[in-house]
């Protein structure tokens, strides 16, 4: 753990697996999108709309996965107090939102045609508003305080506190009537999907998985910058004037 | 001709189904876009700074390693 | 104990108390958290009927009968029906078979007035074919009752 929490050491690992990361989400959303929108059947019962799904679902995954890997960050950064922890978790959190809000909007755009309703306050649909919100709160918090290092602590506290909503929201169709189906693909036993609509689904997703690791790296190597700029600037500040007759 | 028409039509889900792929190109480009050009701001930033203090900019790097290397 | 291991004890409880604390709201809130109920609980929760309530379930096959913009059918869980009666915009997805949520009051009659209806759809996806190839072949195993 300690070796890759070297800002040093994660630049260089960063800079080797963005190109593959990159290169990999272009080319795995490229083809979800050849089969999902060319090649592949609509849907017995809900025609072209189940197109929305290539979309809505690899969202609704990787807001959730986001939202463990903010989390699971928070966590180190509270425990072992790793620099970059606390960066990763500052970086995830706007890339959470952004696919949280294109999992609530795209399934609005599903529910009309098919549900009736832009929205409905059943268990799923509630949750999957609240962990919106909680993203929303942790970029608030997170810049609320004047010292980095405890606004830091501050979102990691509310990053940890609402990891129970993860639980809710993959349950909440299990445990409760809702207008939200439950899931179509999971662990145990056959997929209720037709292969020739899940190769679209699993290859959008792969290819969102890419991406979001493409743009967490980016925002990391940039929150590292901004850390080291502000050490230099701190430097500036407090050393200079005192610091400098002493080194020449 | 007809295909087209027929096929961008959505069978009849056309004003749900393409906002939901245009709003997907949207976010994931957005945030892309918006993540590189952060870094970019922050990666000039940082040289305008250390090119600003030419006589401690050796020593500034040093801190900055330094602080790397904690 | 170190500094880090007591942090780590710290987090874990922490987060094993709120998942407790959280569990406990949840079955406290219990009905509070459904979208829905089913007809057969609106017999067994004696439900006051002046509450307005959504009702879901299936529509029964074969009880769908049309009077112009108004819409007759009964919705049933497999055990307990509700004749309902609706005046408006369907959704597309509503038909015979299909599972359905409504808003709406039970009058006097006993007949559910519902002023709002959602479908609802299950969990599987399949082309037109298949679909067709499977009720041909008798493997097809119907729609899934809701819970």
């Amino acid at each position: 753990m300690h070796r890759f929490a070297n800002p040093a050491r994660f630049l260089r690992l960063a800079s080797a697996i963005l190109p593959w990361s990159s290169a990999l989400s272009a080319l795995l959303i490229a083809a979800g999108l050849y089969f999902a929108l060319f090649h592949s059947p609509a849907d017995y019962q809900q025609g072209e709309t189940v197109r929305i799904m290539y979309v809505h679902v690899p969202s609704a995954w990787l807001a959730m996965a986001c939202y463990s890997t903010m989390a699971l960050s928070s966590a180190v950064a509270l425990i072992w107090k790793h620099p970059l922890a606390d960066l990763v978790a500052k970086a995830a959190s706007p890339i959470g939102a952004a696919f949280t809000f294109l999992c609530l909007v795209s399934g609005s755009l599903w529910g009309r045609p098919m549900w009736g309703t832009w929205w409905a306050w059943d268990a799923r649909l509630t949750s999957m508003l609240i962990l919106f919100f909680l993203y929303l709160g942790h970029m608030a918090l997170i810049n609320a305080f004047d010292d980095p290092s405890r606004g830091a602590k501050a979102a990691a506290i509310l990053a940890l506190a609402g990891f129970v909503n993860i639980p809710i929201i993959k349950f909440s169709v299990d445990w409760w009537n809702t207008l939200h189906q439950p899931a179509s693909v999971s662990k145990f036993g056959m997929p209720s999907i037709d292969p020739a609509m899940l190769l679209p689904l699993l290859l959008m997703a792969l290819g969102f998985t890419c991406f979001f690791v493409t743009v967490l790296l980016i925002r990391v190597r940039t929150e590292i910058i901004a850390s080291k700029l502000r050490a230099i600037r701190m430097t500036q500040i407090h050393a200079v004037p005192v610091a400098v007759p002493v080194a020449e | 001709m007809d295909a087209l028409a027929n096929y961008l039509h959505m069978g009849g889900y056309a004003r749900f189904v393409w906002p939901a792929y245009g709003l997907a190109a949207l976010v994931v480009g957005g945030l892309l876009l918006a993540s590189l050009r952060g870094l970019k701001a922050r990666e000039r930033e940082l040289k305008a700074l250390q090119d600003s203090v030419p006589g401690r900019r050796g020593r500034s790097r040093a801190a900055a390693d330094t602080g790397q290397d904690q | 104990m170190t500094r880090k291991q007591r942090r780590l004890y710290f987090v874990i409880l922490g987060m094993l108390a709120l998942g407790a604390a959280t569990a406990l709201v949840l079955t406290a809130v219990g009905d509070g958290m459904v979208y829905f109920y089913t007809p057969r609980d609106l017999r067994t929760r004696h439900i006051s009927p002046d509450r307005r309530v959504r009702i879901g379930g299936l529509v029964k096959q074969g009880s769908v009968v049309r009077d112009g913009k108004t819409v007759h059918f009964v919705i049933t869980d497999l055990t307990a029906d509700l004749k309902t009666t609706y005046t408006g915009v369907l959704p597309d997805l509503f038909r015979e078979g299909q599972g359905v949520v409504a808003e709406g009051k039970v009058d006097g009659n006993g007949v559910f007035q519902a002023s709002e209806v959602l479908a609802k759809h299950d969990e599987k996806y399949m082309p037109k074919d298949v679909a067709e190839a499977l009720k041909k072949s008798g493997h097809w195993q119907g729609e899934t009752p809701q819970k």
